[in-house]
């Protein structure tokens, strides 16, 4: 870009909290818990025309020991959740999950025996995206209030 | 277009089987026949053997619970929808499910398809397949309790929806 000429050898410094989640913000590697349409949506974000690579996240790793981010599109229902659950657990921190669309959220208009009325019920989520299925700028705008949240966190130990 | 009068399988299998015939009804061109539940593999057997009619293929298999229907005397209800490759053909057998026992003939010994069909029967609706080969839940956690397609199965469940006590790592 012709802004390192201007610096030359020179040392920049930053503070760590700064420097780590500007990293980690940018670079997550989203794991696809896609079980309903909102998957579908999801793929079309990935796809070219959304392409979620704009934002860093492009990297998308089936195997929840490679990703930092669940993405959980769709229903989730009583046989899957225990599925769900153990997905979470296999992940390494820091992570985070993003609940897609209503079904994930709320359970959405499957008030019935076998859906489960939202999966933060057992699994922490950090951005809810509305919407039946969300549009894929909807999905792209919880990236961004995602990398919000992931500026704001602080490298230093704290009780969870 | 069939009608009931002009039905050559409804015909022939009147001709057959007499006594074991309820009901025979037409829909848009479609017969639905009703059966008594004793005689239902003989019925199927014959409908799919006869040289004539062939109806060689069970396209699906279907629960139905009557509960509070009026003009309805039995409760569950099962329905074999046939169709005839050679003659290009629909007919549909219904038969209730009488008695206490909840018991009907498994059709597997003419159609192989009907093995998954009637283990979902039996996991939404309770009917047991006598002959299955292994009659056992195909939708539902295999600790499930109740059958859920029942009319009298509250549709938000018992509870079942809300129980997170899944096992730590």
């Amino acid at each position: 870009m012709g802004l390192e000429s201007r610096f030359g050898d020179n040392i920049l410094t930053t503070v760590a909290d700064k420097f780590i989640n500007w990293g980690r913000k940018n670079s997550l590697w989203p794991l696809t818990f896609g079980t309903a349409c909102c998957g579908i949506e999801l793929m079309s974000t990935i796809a070219l025309r959304y392409d979620i690579a704009r934002f860093g996240a492009e990297v998308l790793r089936f195997s929840p020991r490679q990703a930092d981010l669940l993405v959980v599109a769709g229903r989730i229902v009583i046989k899957m959740g225990p599925v769900l659950k153990k997905i979470y657990d296999q992940m390494l921190e820091p992570k985070w999950v993003l609940a897609l669309g209503a079904c994930a959220t709320s359970g959405g208009l499957f008030n019935t025996y076998g859906v489960i009325q939202g999966i933060d019920q057992f699994v922490p989520v950090d951005v809810y995206v509305p919407g039946c299925p969300p549009r894929p700028e909807d999905i792209l705008n919880g990236l961004l209030k995602l990398q919000k949240k992931i500026e704001r966190d602080t490298v230093l130990y704290r009780e969870r | 277009m069939d009608s009931v009068e002009g039905n050559q399988a409804l015909a022939k299998l009147k001709a057959t089987y007499p006594d074991s015939i309820l009901e025979a009804k037409e829909f848009r061109g479609d017969i639905t026949v009703t059966i008594k539940k004793e005689n239902l593999l003989s019925i199927l057997q014959f409908l799919r053997d006869d040289e004539e009619l062939k109806f060689n293929h069970l396209a699906s298999i279907s629960g139905i619970d009557y509960l509070k229907m009026e003009d309805v005397e039995g409760r569950l209800a099962v329905v074999y929808h046939l169709y005839s490759l050679k003659n290009n053909r629909r007919l549909a057998i219904k038969t209730f499910i009488t008695g206490d026992s909840l018991e009907i003939d498994s059709v597997y010994s003419l159609w192989k398809t009907a093995n998954w069909q009637e283990r979902e029967i039996y996991d939404l609706f309770g009917i047991t397949f006598k002959g299955h080969p292994a009659l056992k839940r195909i939708f539902l956690p295999e600790d499930f309790e109740g059958h859920p397609l029942r009319k009298d199965y509250p549709l938000e469940g018992r509870g079942e929806r809300s129980r997170f006590d899944y096992e730590e790592e």
